[in-house]
């Protein structure tokens, strides 16, 4: 909890989603997860830490770990 | 409708406080429809401008991008692009961004861009975006995005006059209609999106990137991991104390009325047929149907204050686990927590789910909760058959049986699912659950009001068409052949209903129904509570005052516990709603998803019916 990162890069060639690759990299897009996006880890469910709730710049995103996994964060060395 | 009025059509991202911007615009001059072949809510209203010309105007459903991914995103993309058979195009397009949250809006209002259409950015809710400190230079944005950039305070008075006249601005000189360049954006277009929205975004907004405080702060205590659960419980608890607690005084205020309504013809001077068809037929009928309109209003009063404030998109955060275990998407939450109260507005919010499976499965096993339908059936049984005594010293045991019912009907559904995602799809990662969860928002009463009054409308409507007719229907079957001259028996045993009853009698037999039993679910295909008034007619009761117990008493002395117990579970599961039917229909566009409930349902029914009986009665209680 409370980690804190940028965005390096979307990696959805061997996610384990229900959706193809792109489809779930646009969508990770249109929600605001971009390569330079800041992000920190603000909540999880009780199951697993299961969902999970990310700030993404200006919004707050819940997404599933699964799909998560594809957004690859460098951690931020706090100064 | 007329295409004199230059149209406008609203768009943005969901929670932008959109729809609080269309009520503010409209008031009470919108009306809800549905878009033809689907069933995606049409917002159509009117407004009149500053400068006197009439133009209407069109809410679309909340989307990220006209790349649609489900119905409701589909309509905004056709509807914007002027695709819909029988639409015309929009003359105008309104951006709605929420000022203090503009990234995802930056990039929809550049893809909008490209579709040919005059656009417009309404920057919504700067009032909240001021307080917390955020700057934006909206003369720059508009200059660097190349659109008007006005700002709105949807629920404040005046606060759309800014808005207004650039509409007017806008309208006076619209461009004939230019050619869209618009398709589908890939990867690489979205990213590139996003990044001019981000420049765009640096060069004029100050601040904005943090967390609204009050936000943070709820998120602790709502989202945390234990307390935000509980917390969910104790709002769901409150819920339904308040669907069937508060409604009551309201609901014997109608039904009271509908009986005064039904003495009043049964003593008027008219022939006995047309007496019994206004009687029995339309007002008991339609009496029956509007007697819910009560705990529906204060069903969708909570659905609509909690989705308002935002903490819709909570719980289901909070659940998606718990529902995902048996197959359910977490938006799966808000639909089936409707159809508590029934299920035909718990089917129409499915449209919130993206997946077409993860939508088909909901609608499949939204009939197995528990609707208010069911209750004044189980009341009766219960009343009938079950001691009022206490277990355990504090509990009541009939309390406790209606709590096995609805635990029953939740435990069919979360095992339908199962079985619909587990065995027969077979999609073992199922669609992501992604959604963004808006900052807290005090609802307004405006469009509270406009929203329960939307709801309350829509119900009536149906009321007055498909289920009156369907009533009819029932109503003839009842009543038709008439009894002979000098029958004994009551006048329904001489009808088409009774002739049914007795054709289906061997099959029902196994389960301990009577003929009795079997008309009274004839009638009860209508609307479940129907089958009590019908097992009045059938003993021969008379409606009014006491009518229910009355009816207790006799089936408490005519059937064993068995029959009574089968009754229970055939009702927990079986597909005895015709309006329901009728929904799914609608919803899933085939007939064959309506037919698949039907048979499933029924068969759950019969079997579930079938081993209660035989249990009961091998334990002596047939």
């Amino acid at each position: 909890m409370g980690f804190r990162g940028r965005i390096r890069a979307l990696v959805v060639e061997h996610a384990g989603t229900g959706l193809p690759g792109p489809e779930l990299e646009r969508r990770l897009i249109e929600l605001g997860f971009v390569e330079g996006a800041a992000v920190e880890l603000l909540h999880q469910g009780l199951f697993g830490g299961d969902p999970i709730a990310v700030r993404v710049a200006h919004a707050t995103i819940a997404l599933r770990r699964r799909e998560a996994m594809a957004i690859l964060v460098s951690a931020e060395v706090p100064a | 409708m007329s295409s004199a009025a230059p149209t406008i059509a609203l768009v943005g991202n969901p929670n932008c406080g959109k729809t609080a911007l269309f009520n503010a615009l409209t008031g009470s001059r919108q009306k809800v429809a549905n878009y033809p072949g689907v069933t995606v809510e049409k917002k159509v209203g009117h407004f009149t401008t500053p400068a006197g010309r009439t133009l209407q105007i069109v809410d679309l459903p909340g989307t990220y991008s006209l790349r649609a991914r489900s119905p409701d995103e589909e309509i905004t993309r056709d509807a914007v692009l002027g695709r819909l058979t029988g639409e015309v195009t929009p003359d105008l397009i309104v951006c709605v961004a929420d000022a203090s949250n503009l990234r995802l809006a930056l990039r929809l209002a550049l893809e909008l861009k490209r579709v040919g259409r005059p656009v417009m950015l309404s920057l919504n809710m700067m009032d909240i975006a001021r307080k917390r400190g955020i700057e934006i230079d909206a003369a720059r944005l508009a200059r660097d995005l190349g659109v008007p950039v006005v700002s709105s305070v949807a629920v404040r008075r005046g606060g759309t006059d800014d808005l207004l006249r650039e509409i007017d601005n806008a309208v006076t000189n619209l461009p004939a209609a230019g050619t869209s360049s618009w398709k589908a954006p890939d990867a690489g277009e979205l990213r590139g999106g996003q990044r001019e929205a981000d420049r765009l975004l640096d060069a004029a907004v100050r601040r904005g990137g943090e967390r609204d405080v009050g936000t943070a702060r709820a998120d602790a205590l709502l989202l945390h991991p234990v307390a935000g659960l509980i917390i969910l419980l104790a709002i769901l608890f409150v819920m339904f104390q308040a669907v069937f607690a508060w409604a009551r005084p309201a609901m014997d205020a109608i039904a009271a009325g509908f009986t005064w309504l039904g003495a009043l013809v049964g003593s008027a001077p008219l022939p006995d047929l047309l007496k019994s068809f206004l009687k029995d037929g339309l007002i008991a009928g339609v009496g029956s149907v509007i007697v819910f309109l009560p705990q529906i209003v204060i069903l969708f009063f909570f659905i609509l204050v909690l989705e308002d404030l935002g903490y819709m998109a909570r719980a289901a955060f909070l659940m998606d686990r718990i529902m995902g275990g048996a197959g359910l998407h977490g938006r799966a939450f808000i639909p089936l927590l409707s159809s508590f109260a029934c299920a035909i507005p718990g089917i129409m919010s499915t449209r919130v789910i993206d997946d077409r499976r993860d939508r088909l499965t909901t609608i499949l096993v939204a009939p197995l909760m528990t609707c208010s339908a069911r209750i004044p059936v189980y009341t009766l049984i219960i009343g009938a058959f079950i001691p009022d005594q206490d277990v355990w010293g504090f509990v009541g045991l009939q309390g406790l049986v209606m709590f096995g019912l609805y635990a029953t009907g939740i435990a069919g559904a979360l095992g339908v699912s199962f079985v619909l995602k587990r065995l027969i799809w077979r999609h073992s990662a199922g669609e992501p659950f992604m959604l963004e969860l808006p900052d807290y928002k005090i609802p307004q009463a405006k469009s509270l009001a406009i929203g329960l009054w939307t709801r309350a409308t829509i119900f009536l409507k149906r009321a007055g068409t498909t289920i009156l007719s369907m009533m009819i229907l029932i109503w003839v079957l009842a009543s038709f052949p008439q009894p002979p001259e000098g029958a004994t028996e009551p006048a329904i045993s001489y009808s088409l209903a009774a002739m049914i009853g007795s054709a289906i009698q061997p099959i029902t037999e196994p389960l301990g129904f009577n003929w009795q039993i079997n008309v009274a679910l004839i009638p009860g295909m209508a609307a479940r509570e129907v089958a009590v008034g019908a097992l009045g007619t059938i003993y021969a009761i008379d409606g009014g005052e006491g009518a229910a117990e009355k009816i207790g008493q006799i089936v408490a002395g005519q059937w064993s516990l068995g029959t009574a117990l089968a009754l229970l579970a055939w009702y927990v599961f079986a597909p005895q709603c015709a309006s329901t039917l009728a929904v799914i229909r609608r919803e899933t566009g085939s007939w064959k998803w309506m037919w698949v409930t039907f048979f499933y349902m029924l068969a759950l029914a019969y079997v579930a019916a079938l081993a209660t009986y035989q249990i009961a009665r091998a334990l002596g209680a047939g």
